[in-house]
């Protein structure tokens, strides 16, 4: 079925679809509407699941992190701060391998308080063991969630997910998205199948105490599973095109970059915008493209290698800041990782913080400045306030 | 908001593909927000803000004094403005103006003085972006019932009040 669909209502069709047993999560800007959607399901006897109510995010993601020990699917949303305020809970979901997926609004942190979008909050997190993927616009979004449980749930990965999406830009837009059949979606997704759980009669322990002898070798093993997720995510993606008719068999998507010699790398929603920026440069005879990075954990650096061969220059556009870094953008350092035995240059741009409008006209002064070599700065400051 | 998730449904109904999303702030009812719509015959990727709309549609005329509601227009654009009276403010050249007291209308019809559906109605007729059938639709869809009813007849009245005058 098409629809207009507000970007968080489209997550909580994506949400109600999956049929989570357990829902946790606390509202904050600008990630609400999604569960206040799924509340509202709930109490209407739309989606049988049972809805916690907690006193805070970091009460949230404990709710779930025990209920999805029990056996259970679970779900749970949040953003920014509330992201943030989780972060214990967070690295303990990923080592006592919890299959959770939870959407994350990409939002600024504070201080100063900002409630706009940028993908900081998710981005601090990159070393937490969770799967990261990053949505271009509601259609993906929707569609990504149905996929991160696919992947989560596989035996051969065990890890949680973030779905990640830019707060306000696609959580609060309306556009047209097709929501699939209930039954489409279970043969997609069966019900989840625990590969162990909490049991009375069956007991086991979970995230215990792991002494020197022990510690790395379970850090090791979560590292190993991240490593495995690069295919599974493709076989995921690959299952998805034919069931749905939506490719998400790469983890990287190439936008006119066959015979570009600049290429701009990007996540999130800004890809539309960017896109948008390359046609109106194609049509003036610059050679540019764009890659898009859907999944940032685990990253594809094969794939960005094979993709960006060729390229002169790459610049990074990034919402975040690694403050107190030479190349200031955290994104940067892994594409320049991935192309370190070529001679290209990468340099990064911090850009679009804290919900600072991107014009297709600041994509095209990017790409100037791209082509003459400078970067890895903020890029659109106003002079006036600094 | 609401105003501008209407047209974009009814855009869509129209079989078009449309975009809505609001100026990200503070969403009171009653403080000044904006909201943009973009319509195409194709995909829409952009994510930026409308800085040059072919239509802007005021809903509340006292802004005018405070905000330049006819920035980026372009001739040949349409203004629409919720209005009683004379605005402040001068209409740039080539540029349609369109009055409308869109909150004495509502208020006849609805009994509230909430603007959104009314306003609709008047841009459906003064843009011929949007059919009144798929606006109706559109409105049956956000409100059920006798609000539903009285909404319709809210657009209908505005609709034919604009093409009357046209």
């Amino acid at each position: 079925m098409k629809a207009i669909l507000e970007g968080s209502h489209a997550v909580a069709e994506a949400v109600r679809l999956v049929k989570p047993e357990v829902i946790s999560a606390y509202p904050i800007t600008p990630q609400t509407h999604i569960v206040e959607r799924l509340a509202e399901m709930v109490a209407d006897g739309v989606l049988e699941s049972e809805y916690i109510c907690v006193d805070s995010e970091f009460s949230a993601l404990s709710a779930c992190l025990g209920a999805s020990a029990a056996g259970s699917r679970v779900y749970s949303a949040t953003s920014s701060q509330g992201l943030l305020f989780m972060a214990e809970v967070v690295f303990n979901v990923a080592g006592m391998r919890q299959p959770i997926v939870m959407s994350i609004a990409n939002r600024a942190v504070s201080a100063p308080l900002s409630i706009w979008n940028d993908q900081q909050d998710s981005l601090c997190l990159r070393d937490s063991g969770w799967i990261q993927l990053y949505a271009e616009d509601v259609q993906e979004t929707f569609d990504l969630h149905l996929l991160a449980y696919k992947v989560a749930e596989d035996h051969r990965i065990l890890l949680p997910v973030f779905v990640c999406f830019d707060g306000f830009i696609i959580s609060h837009t309306y556009e047209p998205v097709d929501i699939p059949e209930e039954k489409d979606v279970l043969a997609y997704l069966p019900p989840y199948v625990p590969f162990n759980k909490l049991d009375a009669d069956d007991p086991l322990s979970m995230g215990m105490y792991a002494t020197p002898e022990y510690y790395m070798e379970f850090r090791y093993e979560i590292d190993q599973a991240m490593g495995r997720a690069l295919n599974v995510i493709k076989q995921a993606g690959k299952e998805f095109k034919e069931k749905f008719g939506r490719d998400y068999s790469e983890l990287v998507e190439a936008y006119r970059l066959d015979d570009a010699e600049v290429a701009i790398v990007a996540m999130g929603s800004v890809c539309g915008t960017i896109k948008d920026a390359i046609d109106a440069m194609r049509a003036e005879g610059r050679k540019v493209g764009l890659l898009k990075i859907r999944a940032f954990r685990p990253f594809p650096a094969e794939d960005i290698k094979k993709a960006l061969a060729g390229i002169r220059k790459v610049g990074v556009f990034e919402k975040n800041v690694s403050i107190g870094s030479r190349m200031k953008g955290a994104v940067g350092y892994e594409i320049k990782d991935a192309l370190s035995d070529s001679s290209v240059q990468v340099i990064s741009y911090v850009a679009g913080l804290g919900g600072r409008d991107i014009r297709i006209e600041d994509i095209k002064k990017m790409t100037d400045a791209i082509e003459a070599g400078n970067g890895d700065c903020f890029f659109g400051l106003r002079e006036e306030l600094i | 908001m609401t105003a501008a998730e209407l047209i974009a449904v009814a855009a869509f109904k129209s079989g078009v593909f449309s975009q809505a999303f609001p100026a990200f702030g503070v969403e009171r009812r009653g403080a000044p927000v904006q909201a943009f719509v973009r319509f195409s015959d194709e995909k829409i990727r952009l994510r930026s803000q409308v800085y040059e709309p072919d239509y802007v549609i005021v809903q509340d005329s006292t802004l005018i004094k405070d905000v330049n509601v006819f920035s980026g227009m372009k001739k040949g654009g349409i203004i629409l403005i919720n209005t009683g009276g004379d605005i402040h403010g001068t209409i740039p050249e080539g540029v349609r103006y369109i009055p409308i007291d869109a909150t004495k209308l509502a208020l006849e019809v609805l009994g509230v003085p909430i603007t959104n559906t009314t306003l609709m109605g008047a841009f459906a007729a003064a843009s011929g972006e949007i059919s009144l059938e798929a606006l109706e639709e559109a409105v049956r869809e956000r409100f059920s019932g006798t609000l539903a009813d009285k909404n319709v007849a809210a657009s209908r009245k505005a609709y034919e009040l604009i093409k009357g005058g046209a």
